[in-house]
């Protein structure tokens, strides 16, 4: 990904004027591409734009939702808003970490599930919720984490099967 | 207002609105019969996509011509997934919890044959003779729906729904007008911005529109980043047009040539809707160059936020709009005076510029005749936690909390107790039963603490442990603050440390002092609105509810049993079923065994205290407890 990581970015930064103001615009769309923004991306950005690398940089670090490491295949997003932590977002939480064995903003050794809380998605009447690849689901307590991963490795299963 | 008709204007906009209108009665007159279902995030999160996969089959595999709309959401969060079915010759029929075996029999039943179902119906949209309708709801009493009207009623993807349903007249209208008394019949409606601060919106359109420089920008606040509020999200995703049409007609009113709305990462599907909104908008020349064939021109770009609480301060706000960190800077001068770059910025949050249309529209004196003598029009809460009708809730202003949370949310589930309600996000506080009484607006929950802002509820029971949501909301503030500010980048590390100690069981009495003193530095010392009201849940948890925070300390137990280091999972052996293995089979880690006489024993160092044995525990039984302090576990 690294290698690719300059001419996908030069692709990207095709569609953009060179404002200052674009960088954000510019920093979630080549996350879009890559998943995550490597040092190569955002060095090819600031050239780009123009500013120092350590602005990017900055820029990059500040916000929650760019990361500088690449993601899983499947993103688990376990919302910890506070409708979520009163019905036991936090309990949840634990369960993903126990069965990933991975912590809050890591990946898992085999690169299958990434594994981040995320501030409040707006379904707090679901709560607790986690996002799984982009999709909310709704009341996952620690039997319906078993139950996710399970469909996850059922999907795979049946893949397996079909290829041979 | 008088309206100098300009034919222009007018006619370009009759022409617009009578093809919509075709459109729509397209729908309608066709006899079919007509299926809505809300696919709003809320319902979404409840299987609403599989729900509608599952409609659209049915209705192709039985050859039906009827056509499946998707909406927003209509505020009955609690109900989701929700289908509506229009059926010629019925009432329009509400349908909760809908499941795709539900569906199908739906499609069958109902639209194929004629039985509506009537044990899956949630409620008629009108009074009929069939079914009880939703305005015979008890809450149906204090809801006044003014900007959630639309909502889950038409297709947010379709600018013609809209339309037909009065959308961009009040544009229309507003163009033929001065926009000096566009201006002025805001001001006179007294409508307060609902971002939170209760500015009024008026004022700050005058101060802006006579702020020298060009060109001035109008941004809509989208980044609701209160967990625990969904407002503005809902009305993003259910009726983006609303916000379009308050946003254009702000820009016309101050004389702003660009506009943004800015809206959270975290709402990948408003961001979808209101992109495909501005589309729809520019195409028929609502949006753009000369619009409506006025010399006005303006234009609106969406940006999406990257996750950062902090930047729903407006200065902060500006810089994330410029590329730089979301870090707020001093005030004045003023956005509404010198914004983003450098230039007149008129900054106003999602609800507040859905009400414009409705004010343009009635007119000043219908607004402000709605509400209390200092707050006027309605308010909108996002009502969640423990209660029993989670959802949206519009009403009028100076509605007291015990109606919204006990007559318009039904009070709380299981029978348990109310505790407390959390309101106005990270910045509020919680209120305690002695301060239901108190009605809502924007000045009068301040005395008692706390602070409407932008409309998130979070009811709290007995099993809620006032120590721990107060250490909950400063764990996020102090993780969202921007690091500016010393008393507000370190005072809320050292007042989470303290709160990280209490519910450990490891506090001191002394950190009470030392927390009130540190919250008031904090409030004093900060910039901007998120160190200023940082401390507020801590300072009222402390007024209300200090002995929660007494019996963490002294005696090492936490009254809600919720505190997990201070708590212990027990299975009484007298109440424990032999024959029944329901614990052991869902315990996450093999934690219970049975014993020799076959009674449920919970290893004490294996439990990691998720509580799934307490829930699964059939109630018959009901053998599963908490204890606290975990010394209480019989040996």
């Amino acid at each position: 990904m690294t290698e690719l990581a300059p001419q996908e970015t030069k692709q990207i930064l095709k569609k953009f004027s060179r404002k200052r103001g674009n960088l954000i615009p510019i920093l979630q769309k080549v996350q879009g591409r890559l998943g995550y923004l490597p040092r190569e991306a955002m060095l090819e950005i600031a050239e780009f734009l123009n500013i120092p690398d350590i602005d990017v940089y900055s820029v990059v670090t500040f916000y929650n939702q760019f990361r500088l490491t690449p993601p899983g295949r499947h993103s688990i997003r376990v919302c910890l808003g506070t409708a979520c932590h009163m019905k036991g977002g936090y309990i949840t939480l634990d369960a993903w970490k126990r069965r990933l064995a991975i912590g809050r903003g890591e990946t898992t050794p085999d690169r299958e599930f990434d594994l981040d809380t995320v501030a409040c998605v707006g379904c707090c009447t679901m709560a607790p919720v986690t996002v799984v690849d982009d999709k909310p689901q709704g009341k996952v307590e620690p039997t319906k984490v078993d139950g996710i991963l399970l469909a996850f490795e059922w999907e795979r299963g049946k893949k397996t099967k079909e290829g041979q | 207002m008088k309206i100098a008709e300009m034919p222009a204007i007018a006619s370009a906009f009759r022409e617009i609105k009578s093809r919509a209108e075709a459109h729509w009665r397209e729908l309608w007159d066709s006899g079919q019969p007509v299926i809505m279902i809300s696919t709003a995030t809320c319902g979404r999160a409840a299987g609403a996509l599989e729900v509608l996969q599952t409609l659209r089959g049915e209705v192709k595999k039985q050859n039906l011509n009827c056509p499946v709309i998707e909406v927003g959401c209509m505020g009955h969060c609690y109900a989701e997934p929700m289908v509506i079915i229009y059926k010629p010759g019925y009432p329009a029929i509400c349908y909760a919890h809908v499941n795709p075996v539900i569906a199908e029999r739906l499609v069958k039943e109902f639209i194929l044959g004629d039985d509506p179902c009537l044990e899956f119906v949630f409620g008629a949209l009108e009074e009929n003779d069939l079914v009880p309708s939703l305005a015979d709801f008890p809450r149906a009493n204090y809801e006044k729906k003014v900007i959630l009207k639309n909502c889950g009623q038409i297709d947010p993807t379709e600018i013609d729904h809209y339309l037909a349903n009065g959308g961009y007249a009040s544009l229309a209208k507003a163009l033929q007008v001065p926009a000096e008394e566009i201006v002025d019949e805001v001001r006179r409606s007294e409508l307060r911005g609902r971002g939170g601060a209760g500015f009024p919106t008026g004022q700050k359109w005058e101060i802006c529109r006579q702020a020298p420089g060009k060109p001035k920008y109008a941004i809509c606040n989208g980044d609701e980043g209160d967990p625990g509020a969904f407002m503005d999200r809902a009305i993003m995703e259910s009726d983006p047009h609303s916000v379009i049409e308050g946003m254009i007609i702000a820009g016309y009113a101050i004389g702003a040539r660009y506009g943004y709305i800015y809206v959270r990462a975290e709402y990948p599907l408003a961001v979808e809707r209101v992109q495909v909104a501005l589309r729809q908008a520019r195409k028929l020349n609502l949006l753009g160059k000369s619009i409506l064939d006025s010399d006005f021109s303006f234009d609106i770009r969406l940006f999406q936020g990257s996750g950062a609480f902090v930047c729903g301060e407006e200065t902060a706000l500006i810089a994330s709009l410029e590329g730089k960190p979301g870090i707020p800077y001093h005030r004045p001068p003023y956005p509404a005076v010198k914004g983003l770059y450098g230039k007149p910025t008129l900054f106003n949050n999602v609800k507040t510029l859905a009400y414009i249309r409705h004010i343009i529209n009635h007119g000043a004196e219908w607004f402000a005749s709605i509400g209390t003598e200092r707050s006027k029009g309605t308010a909108v809460f996002a009502l969640a936690g423990k209660v029993v009708n989670t959802g949206l809730a519009e009403v009028p202003m100076g509605t007291t909390l015990r109606q919204v949370i006990f007559d318009v949310g039904s009070g709380i589930p299981g029978g348990k107790r109310f505790k407390a309600v959390q309101i106005g996000g990270p910045s509020g506080g919680c209120l305690p039963e002695s301060a239901l009484d108190l009605p809502i607006d924007f000045d009068s929950l301040s005395d008692a603490g706390a602070m409407m802002g932008s409309g998130g509820m979070v009811v709290l029971d007995e099993d809620d442990c006032m120590v721990e949501i107060s250490r909950y909301f400063l764990e996020f503030t102090q993780r969202e603050s921007c690091g500016k500010c010393t008393p507000c980048r370190l005072g809320t590390k050292q007042m989470l440390e303290a709160l990280d100690d209490i519910v450990l069981g490891q506090g001191r009495i002394e950190y009470l002092n030392t927390l009130s003193e540190l919250a008031e530095e904090v409030k004093a010392g900060s910039l901007c609105g998120l160190g200023k009201t940082a401390p507020n849940p801590v300072l009222t948890t402390l007024r209300y509810f200090r002995d929660e925070y007494e019996a963490h300390i002294k005696e090492g137990r936490c009254p809600a049993l919720m505190c997990r280091e201070l708590i212990a999972y027990y299975i009484l052996p007298e109440k424990c079923e032999r024959s029944c293995d329901a614990c052991v089979g869902t315990c996450t880690v093999e934690a219970i065994t049975p014993d020799k006489k076959r009674i449920k024993v919970i290893d004490q160092e294996k439990c990691v205290k998720c509580g799934t044995c307490l829930d699964a525990c059939p109630p018959q039984y009901n053998a599963v407890i908490k204890l606290s302090p975990p010394s209480e576990v019989p040996k």
